[in-house]
């Protein structure tokens, strides 16, 4: 029996897509947390049906406005995998440019105009902006900086067209990327101040452990690809997820829930990142983390943000160091031969894992798909963590209650839009 | 003078459109001091609500709170505007348009409380009176900014629809269907991309939707005289603007 709605946030702002949260008190004593999507689902994976392999990175990057190379680059390392296709190194740096400026955009987005207004007590980046003019303009040029490694690599920063398997259809001259290089080198020498900024908000701090899972890559902090670790003791190629990760349906949500094959929720994301893949920062980004005192593991949820911050630092100086190792490839693509078979491919999408797999058929079609985003498998921690903070909520005030579980939900930077399409439905039921 | 009040709405889409505002960083502190933002829930806390003297629309309708929401939105704006190729022509979740997916939802899913999809995903105009609509998928932040720059001095905003092919010739490149054979969508797609696709060396896959003067039957079969198969098109054009009149022409004909 319902008692008291004691948090009904309505459609929830500055979150990417729709959903609300509820808690409810119940007789039980155990409040009742529920993050609702009522996005509208969109059926992707259905859709991805009779396509030709070639068009897929094309099709999924329209999954998500706000992160469409982690959709691309995901689908490509399952298809290229099956394709038996060997990149071009310097393709592949250039497709991590790109994933770059995709983390810096979206961490930038989500710091300064979706996250920050909470801990300021505002509503937005605008009333942010009246009363610090300077940090908004600051963190408009970062967004924008992003914005413009990937419109200079893939045409254009939302739904690039540049990618395709195989390669890249045209990359950009040495001189047109280094033209970026000093913008570069100014923010560089200002994201101490960033940084700071950030390690100076003050949330609602919680202690808890988790499972946390990332991807691991020998060569670098994992962003284009990588081994599926967790601080459990978990190491898993990605043809391996589905064995140990299941997607679960709730009656109130048009996300699936995910969770370990007999364990609870896990979370994936940059808390994660950081705590299985510290030592892999560059020297700038882990001095200042160490500066702010930030220590692994993480067992407060609300230090992402501060995270986030760190990984623009990083990736800001690997944007530098590859910009400047790169050599225009001879030959942009390699030519392939699609073959039948099932492939898997994951990488770090700024909010975290994401799985991609496909069958196809002799001919190139793809038969299915499965796509797990970032968010769908945060879901259930975002709702553990609200549940955590219930004693807190209990005993604030309506508008307090509602600000503390909005930045519980908030500080997953959620993709709503991401996480909702992948209700699955089975065209041979038709 | 007070100013427009503007809302920016999103129904079922990929949230790009709505991004190409904020992406506009140069210009968003300036832009958004010329407005009052009444509504803009990915951006903001604050909303004042109703009435809107511009709504901006992201997204296909696809559920019957859409419908309910997107008939209640244009009774309270002046100027409704469809932003981006979900708003003008369905985007790409209209493809189930096709698939008569919605007929068997409730078969799989018949715990499924939430969802309630419609059995097909359109475009706001089939709802009500679009006054506007920036095309593509996303939009061009340049046709954005021009929107705006119209607009708010009371200006009608006129963008071309004439074809890719001639942002693509300003740009210099060969032609890849008459050079390379390469299927590209560019003589019937609508400018304003600024030729993006040919200019990487790669056909264009039809963005911003059918151009003016748009032949399809004529385009098809001479791409089809030049060895492109007719499925090659019509996954082409089955793309974010399938639900356009003159793609869904061409495709509900040659299947």
């Amino acid at each position: 029996m319902v008692r008291r709605v004691v948090v009904d946030t309505g459609p929830m702002a500055r979150v990417e897509g729709e959903g609300s949260l509820s808690i409810v008190e119940t007789d039980t004593g155990c409040p009742e947390v529920k993050l609702n999507i009522f996005e509208p689902p969109r059926f992707f994976e259905a859709l991805l049906k009779g396509r030709r392999a070639e068009e897929v990175p094309d099709l999924v990057s329209r999954i998500c406005g706000i992160c469409p190379v982690a959709y691309q680059i995901s689908s490509l390392n399952a298809l290229e995998g099956l394709f038996g296709v060997e990149v071009d190194e310097q393709v592949r740096r250039l497709r991590r440019i790109l994933y770059y400026g995709e983390w810096i955009e979206s961490h930038a987005l989500h710091i300064f105009m979706l996250a920050a207004p909470d801990y300021m007590g505002v509503p937005d980046a605008i009333a942010m902006a009246k009363r610090d003019p300077a940090l908004v303009r600051e963190a408009l040029t970062l967004k924008r900086l992003g914005n413009r490694f990937m419109s200079i690599i893939g045409g254009r920063e939302i739904h690039p067209v540049s990618l395709k398997i195989g390669g890249i259809h045209r990359a950009p001259s040495k001189e047109t990327l280094a033209s970026l290089l000093p913008e570069l080198d100014r923010l560089r020498s200002s994201v101490q101040k960033m940084v700071a900024f950030v390690a100076s908000l003050k949330g609602p701090s919680l202690e808890r452990e988790s499972t946390l899972v990332c991807l691991y890559d020998p060569a670098r902090y994992a962003i284009d690809r990588g081994e599926i670790v967790s601080n459990q003791g978990l190491c898993l190629q990605p043809c391996d997820f589905e064995e140990n990760f299941e997607e679960y349906q709730v009656d109130y949500s048009n996300a699936l829930h995910s969770r370990t094959k007999g364990g609870g929720s896990y979370m994936v994301g940059p808390l994660a990142r950081f705590s299985l893949n510290n030592r892999q920062l560059n020297p700038a980004a882990r001095a200042l983390a160490k500066g702010v005192g930030l220590k692994p593991p993480l067992k407060d949820p609300f230090q992402s943000i501060i995270v986030r911050a760190l990984e623009i630092v990083h990736a800001l100086e690997e944007t530098a160091r590859e910009v400047n190792e790169y050599e225009k490839p001879a030959r942009p693509s390699v030519p392939y031969k699609a073959k039948a078979g099932t492939c898997y491919g994951v990488s770090e999408a700024p909010r975290g894992i994401l799985y991609h797999s496909y069958t196809v058929n002799a001919r190139g079609y793809v038969e299915s798909a499965k796509i797990v985003p970032p968010t769908a498998q945060n879901q259930a921690r975002m709702e553990d963590d609200v549940r955590l903070l219930v004693p807190r909520i209990m005993n604030s005030e309506a508008t307090e209650a509602r600000r503390l579980s909005e930045m519980a939900i908030r500080n997953y930077d959620p993709c709503i839009s991401c996480a909702t399409h992948f209700l699955r439905l089975d065209l041979r039921k038709a | 003078m007070s100013k427009p009040r503007l809302g920016v709405f999103k129904f079922s889409s990929c949230d790009g459109c709505q991004l190409s505002i904020l992406d506009v960083e140069e210009e968003l502190l300036e832009l958004l001091d010329r407005v009052e933002l009444a509504d803009f829930l990915e951006a903001s806390s604050a909303s004042t609500g109703p009435p809107y003297d511009i709504a901006l629309v992201e997204g296909s309708v696809s559920t019957e709170e859409e419908v309910e929401r997107i008939v209640r939105i244009r009774k309270e704006s002046k100027m409704l505007v469809a932003l981006g190729a979900c708003a003008t022509s369905g985007g790409l979740q209209a493809l189930r348009n096709w698939s008569r997916l919605g007929l068997f939802e409730s078969a799989v899913y018949p715990e499924q409380k939430v969802a309630r999809a419609l059995e097909k995903a359109l475009p706001p105009s089939d709802f009500v009176a679009v006054d506007f609509e920036l095309r593509g998928c996303p939009v061009s932040k340049a046709q954005l900014l021009q929107f705006f720059a119209a607009t708010l001095r009371g200006a009608k905003p006129r963008f071309s629809s004439s074809a890719v092919c001639f942002e693509c010739k300003r740009a210099g490149n060969p032609c890849l269907v008459v050079a390379g054979g390469t299927p590209c969508l560019g003589p019937v797609t609508a400018s304003g991309c600024g030729a993006l696709c040919p200019s990487a060396g790669r056909g264009c896959y039809g963005c911003f939707g059918p151009s003016d003067d748009a032949n399809l039957d004529s385009y098809a079969s001479w791409l089809s005289a030049h060895g492109v198969d007719r499925s090659t098109i019509g996954l082409l054009l089955k793309g974010a603007n399938s639900q356009s009149r003159e793609f869904r022409r061409w495709i509900e004909k040659n299947g």
